[in-house]
């Protein structure tokens, strides 16, 4: 049980897609001025990463080692194509917005290196689970960085004015230089933290020996 | 014509693939710890694109559009770059071996990069034509090249500069290509697509 929940965790921060592996981090970018299409933008990530995982897993024995990178991205290159009709269909506003990014899901590093590494190895609910966990610390990472711009470019969340009328927002954050500077000193930040926690194991390893 | 100038121009520094539109970014952050490797990846990039947008634009509208299978155009466009870049580097090996050595690798790195199948996707769904098409490609791939090659020089500046432990490597670098990007921004008002 343990091992299950470690699959699903890992993803969300030591081997964080955006802050820890540095990998997608076009949409990280792109869709994050507010969080409405953040927070599409990353379960639509996240079911392709899972529903690829799936499938990939389920043909592991079947695939020959020396044609497997075509074979990824067919497959994930087809759960695209139905995300993106899907969404077409049902939420025509979110489609319109995000086309040209939900496109390129396709050719997300993240989703290729999740099949090569895991899913091509494991049976079907771990590789289940490890795509759900990397999926579900991408889209956090996705909507925490569009709630920091949100916030501070336009003073809103989800379109709800939070800071009142009288807040004079900083609107280079919501244009593309403030999402450099903003995931610069997030991916910073992270920096600092893990420094810390190395710092405390090796102290707390120091004290034990 | 004018209208062409004006296609490039907007789509290599207003509209510019990476600082714009962030697209490319893996290999833009990548690639421009070196300035040499750049300028290979600014031409591989550049070639790559406009050879395969050519390429999408022909399948697209003599063979997908007539049939109507627009859906098959994600698998059609990915599955056809791919091919095209092992057949460019198996081109390129036999006859260029010069070139191979210079800039080979990173023509393996582009085969399914956001910044190449970019601009075909963009093609393709604002149904434009041969020429619009070309321009497009063009201008895209010389302002990315043209956005790495600076950054690239600007990184190797940074080399000598005292980061601190936590800001160094990705971190600096994201917020130099903030910098980039606010310079480009100037130019925003320039002209628009």
């Amino acid at each position: 049980m343990k091992n299950l929940w470690d699959i699903f965790y890992k993803g969300l921060f030591d081997q964080n897609p955006i802050f820890r592996l540095a990998l997608s981090l076009c949409p990280a970018l792109a869709v994050t001025s507010n969080v409405y299409n953040a927070l599409a933008m990353g379960l639509s990530v996240m079911f392709v990463i899972t529903a690829n995982n799936v499938v990939v897993s389920i043909f592991r024995k079947w695939v020959n080692p020396k044609v497997r990178v075509p074979v990824y991205i067919t497959s994930i290159a087809t759960i695209v194509t139905v995300l993106i009709l899907t969404l077409q269909a049902y939420l025509p506003d979110i489609y319109k917005e995000l086309y040209l990014y939900l496109n390129l899901i396709v050719v997300f590093a993240i989703i290729l290196a999740r099949a090569e590494v895991f899913a091509a190895k494991n049976p079907v609910f771990l590789s289940f689970l490890d795509g759900l966990g990397m999926g579900a610390g991408f889209a956090g990472a996705m909507v925490f960085i569009a709630i920091v711009r949100e916030l501070l470019g336009n003073g809103t969340l989800m379109g709800i004015q939070v800071f009142g009328a009288s807040y004079d927002p900083a609107l280079i954050m919501i244009l593309p230089p403030g999402g450099f500077i903003i995931i610069g000193l997030m991916i910073a930040s992270f920096n600092l933290i893990g420094q810390h926690q190395d710092k405390l194991k090796a102290a707390k390893q120091g004290s034990d020996a | 014509m004018e209208e062409y100038l004006k296609l490039f121009v907007a789509s290599a520094i207003t509209n510019n693939m990476v600082l714009t539109q962030f697209l490319g970014l893996c290999i833009f952050f990548g690639v421009s710890k070196n300035l040499n490797a750049s300028i290979g990846m600014g031409m591989a990039v550049t070639s790559v694109m406009t050879i395969s947008t050519l390429l999408a634009w022909a399948v697209y509208n003599y063979v997908l559009h007539p049939l109507g299978l627009e859906v098959l155009m994600l698998i059609t466009f990915v599955v056809l770059i791919a091919g095209l870049v092992q057949l460019l580097e198996m081109v390129i090996k036999k006859h260029a071996p010069a070139l191979y050595n210079m800039w080979g690798i990173y023509l393996v790195l582009i085969a399914t990069n956001c910044v190449v199948i970019a601009v075909p996707i963009t093609n393709a769904e604002s149904h434009n034509g041969f020429m619009t098409s070309f321009v497009l490609a063009i201008g895209s791939g010389v302002g990315f090249a043209l956005a790495l090659i600076l950054m690239a020089s600007l990184r190797e500046k940074l080399q000598y500069a005292d980061v601190p432990k936590s800001l160094e490597g990705l971190g600096i670098s994201f917020i130099l290509a903030g910098m980039l990007a606010l310079s480009f921004f100037g130019f925003s008002g320039m002209i628009t697509l």
